[in-house]
C-alpha cells in the first residue's frame, strides 16, 4: 500500500514547483547542463532512490502476498493478491488499540512539553531576574545526555511514583527529557518578538501574563508547531521508554506492540510485512502531507538546537 | 509597573518546567551516580557499598568494550561513508532540476520512520530464508547467506541500515547549509573558469565548515543513543556482536535488575557524552 500513498504524491509536489515558472528557467539557462552531467546526476538519483524505496515497497508488496509466494518471489507483484493478511490487521482491536496508546501519550506529551516550556521560556525571554542565567543553564544541561544514562534510576522513581505502568509515567519523562531543546527553542523566537510591542502592550496596561497569552502566543505558531512536531514524532517512535516504564500489552504504544506481535508470529514474514506497512502507513501518510513542515520542523530542531 | 507583574510570572511559569526537570531528569542522573556503587537489585535501599567494583566489572566484561568499539565503529561509518554521501547527494538535490522536490522527500522519508520499523523490514530485507537477500543469492545460485546471524557480518549489516536511515536527515542539513551560500561566489568562479570540482572544492567545502560539524555532532550524538534499531534486527547478538552502550546497558542492567552495575554503565555514557560534547564544541565549534 505503501507504493499507492507514494504515486499520488509524487505529481503533487512535483506539481508545487512549477509555480515559479521565471526562477526555474533563469537558473536552468545559467547552469546549462551537458547531457553527460543530466545523465550522471539522474542515475545517481534513481539508484539512490531505488535503494531507499526497495525495502519499503517489497514489505508492502509482501504483505499481499502467502508465505509461499514470498519465498519464492519476494520481489515483483504478489501471484495473488491476498487482501485478508491486511484486512484482517484492520478489523483487529489490537492494531487500532497500539496507534490509539500511541496516539495518546504522543498528544499528551505535545501538549505539557508546548505549555511547560513556552511558558519557561517565556520568562526566560522576558523577565530579567536573579540566577536567569543559571537556571537557563540548568535546562541545557539535559540537551548533553541521552535518556539512556539515567533509565534505571527513572524506572525506580517512577515505580515509587506508583506511575509504572500508566501512560503519565511515560509522558512525564518524555517531557522532562524535551525541555531543554524545546525551551532553547522556544527562548529564541520569543526574544526575536519587536521589542516595541512589549513597550506599547506595558503601556496599555498588558501585564506579563496578558502579554503571553495575547501578544506573544498568538505570534509564536510557527514556533509551536515546529517544538510540536519534533516532540510529537519523538514521541510516536518512542520505544525504549515505554518498553521499560509499561508492562501490559493493552497499553503498548505501536513500536512495542509490532515488537510483540513480531514474537508472535516469528515465521509468517508475510503477517508481520503486512502489520508494519499498517503501522508505518499513518507516519508516510502524515509526513507527505505535512511534508514542509515535518522536515523544516524536524531540521530547524536539530539545527537551531 | 514591570516588577509588580514580575512575581506572578516567576511564580507561575517556572516551576513546572523546573520541577519536571529536576524530577526526572537532574535527580536520576545523580541517583546513577550514587547507584552506581552499590550492588542492588532495586529493591529497599541499596546498602551493599562496593566501591568502584561495578566500574572494574564493567571494563572486565568483553561485551562492554565490544559495545564501546561498535559505537566508535558507527561514529566512523557516520563520517567516512554517511556524511559524504549525503553531501553529495545534498549539491544534486540543492540545485533546481527536476524532481529535485520528491528526490529529497524519498530520501529523508526512512529519517522520519520509527528505527523499530526500520530495523524490522531490514530484519527482513536480511533474511535468509524469505529475504531480499535470499532472493538475491538464488539469482546467482549460491548458498543463501544469514548476515545477521554471523558474528563477523551482522554488525556491517546494522551499519548499512543506519546509513540507510540517517543519510536523508544529514543530506537535508547539507541542503540547508548549501543555501546560505551566496549565488554570487559561484557566479564569479564561473567567470574565472573554475571546473566543476574547483568550484566544491574552494567555495562549498569551506563555506560548509560549519554544517559538516555540526552533522558530525549528530552522528556522535546519535550513536551513543543508539538502541531501537538494534533490538528487532539483532537484539546485540549474535554472541554481544552487535551491541551497542545502550543496548548492553539494557541487557546487562534493566533485564537482570542489577540497578548498581546498570547505572554504572550510565554513568560511562554520561561522561563519554559530557566529555565528547564539551570537547567538540571548545575544539570545533567555537566559531560557531
Amino acid at each position: 500500500m505503501t507504493d499507492r500513498t507514494l504515486a499520488p504524491t509524487a505529481p503533487t509536489t512535483l506539481g508545487a514547483t512549477p509555480t515559479k515558472p521565471a526562477r526555474r528557467a533563469s537558473a536552468f539557462s545559467s547552469h546549462r547542463m551537458s547531457f553527460v552531467t543530466w545523465l550522471y546526476l539522474y542515475v545517481s538519483l534513481f539508484f539512490v532512490a531505488a535503494i531507499v524505496l526497495l525495502p519499503l515497497l517489497t514489505t508492502a508488496l509482501g504483505g499481499f502476498k502467502t508465505l509461499g509466494d514470498l519465498r519464492v518471489h519476494p520481489f515483483g507483484l504478489p501471484g495473488e493478491w491476498q487482501w485478508s493478511n491486511y484486512t484482517d490487521i484492520l478489523l483487529s482491536a489490537r492494531y487500532w488499540q497500539m496507534l490509539g496508546n500511541s496516539f495518546l501519550i504522543a498528544t499528551l506529551t505535545v501538549a505539557l512539553t508546548l505549555a511547560v516550556a513556552a511558558m519557561a521560556a517565556f520568562t526566560f525571554a522576558h523577565v530579567t531576574f536573579f540566577g536567569s542565567s543559571f537556571l537557563l543553564n540548568y535546562f541545557l544541561i539535559g540537551l548533553m545526555f541521552p535518556v539512556a544514562t539515567a533509565i534505571l534510576p527513572l524506572f525506580i522513581r517512577i515505580r515509587d511514583l506508583g506511575l509504572l505502568d500508566t501512560y503519565w509515567g511515560v509522558v512525564l519523562p518524555q517531557v522532562a527529557f524535551g525541555l531543554g531543546m524545546s525551551i532553547l527553542l522556544f527562548r529564541r523566537f520569543f526574544q526575536n518578538v519587536p521589542k516595541e510591542l512589549f513597550d506599547a502592550a506595558f503601556v496599555d496596561g498588558c501585564g506579563y501574563l496578558g502579554y503571553f497569552w495575547h501578544i506573544t502566543l498568538p505570534l509564536s505558531r510557527p514556533i509551536l508547531a515546529t517544538v510540536g512536531i519534533v516532540s510529537f514524532v519523538g514521541s510516536w517512535n518512542s520505544y525504549l521508554l515505554p518498553l521499560i516504564l509499561l508492562n501490559s500489552d493493552s497499553k503498548y504504544p505501536w513500536p512495542l506492540g509490532i515488537m510483540v506481535y513480531q514474537g508472535e508470529y516469528s515465521s509468517d514474514w508475510q503477517l508481520i510485512l503486512a502489520f508494519i506497512t499498517l503501522t508505518i502507513l499513518p507516519t508516510i501518510i502524515v509526513f507527505f502531507a505535512a511534508q514542509k513542515h515535518i522536515v523544516a520542523g524536524l531540521t530547524a530542531g536539530a539545527v537551531k538546537g | 509597573m514591570g516588577i509588580q507583574g514580575k512575581l506572578p510570572v516567576l511564580v507561575l511559569f517556572l516551576p513546572p518546567a523546573l520541577l519536571l526537570f529536576t524530577l526526572f531528569v537532574i535527580l536520576p542522573m545523580g541517583e546513577a551516580a550514587w547507584y552506581s556503587f552499590y550492588d542492588w537489585n532495586g529493591y529497599g535501599l541499596p546498602e551493599k557499598f562496593v566501591g568502584f567494583r561495578n566500574f572494574e566489572l564493567l571494563w572486565r566484561t568483553s561485551a562492554f568494550t565490544t559495545a564501546l568499539g561498535n559505537n566508535f565503529l558507527i561514529i566512523l561509518v557516520s563520517i567516512v561513508i554517511q556524511l559524504p554521501l549525503a553531501l553529495w547527494l545534498a549539491t544534486m538535490v540543492s540545485n533546481r532540476i527536476p524532481g529535485a522536490v520528491v528526490f529529497r522527500l524519498i530520501f529523508f522519508m526512512p529519517y522520519v520512520l520509527a528505527d523499530v520499523a526500520a530495523g524490522l523490514i531490514w530484519r527482513f530485507v536480511y533474511d535468509g530464508d524469505y529475504g531480499l537477500f535470499a532472493a538475491i543469492a538464488s539469482m546467482f545460485n549460491v548458498a543463501s547467506p544469514y548476515v545477521l546471524a554471523d558474528r563477523h557480518l551482522a554488525i556491517y549489516a546494522v551499519l548499512a541500515v543506519i546509513v540507510w536511515k540517517y543519510f536523508g536527515f544529514h543530506m537535508m542539513l547539507f541542503i540547508a547549509g548549501l543555501q546560505n551560500i551566496d549565488k554570487s561566489y559561484y557566479e564569479a568562479a564561473e567567470i574565472d573558469g573554475a571546473s566543476r570540482w574547483q568550484r566544491f572544492r574552494s567555495i562549498t567545502l569551506p563555506l560548509l565548515a560549519p554544517t559538516i560539524r555540526l552533522s558530525v555532532f549528530f552522528s556522535v550524538v546519535g550513536s551513543l543513543q543508539l538502541f531501537d534499531m538494534i533490538m528487532p534486527l539483532t537484539g546485540g547478538g549474535p554472541s554481544n556482536s552487535t551491541q551497542t552502550m545502550v543496548t548492553f546497558l539494557y541487557t546487562y542492567g534493566i533485564t537482570r535488575m542489577k540497578v548498581g552495575f546498570g547505572s554504572a554503565i550510565g554513568v560511562v555514557l554520561f561522561i563519554i557524552c559530557v566529555t565528547l560534547a564539551f570537547g567538540y564544541r571548545r575544539i570545533f565549534m567555537r566559531n560557531d
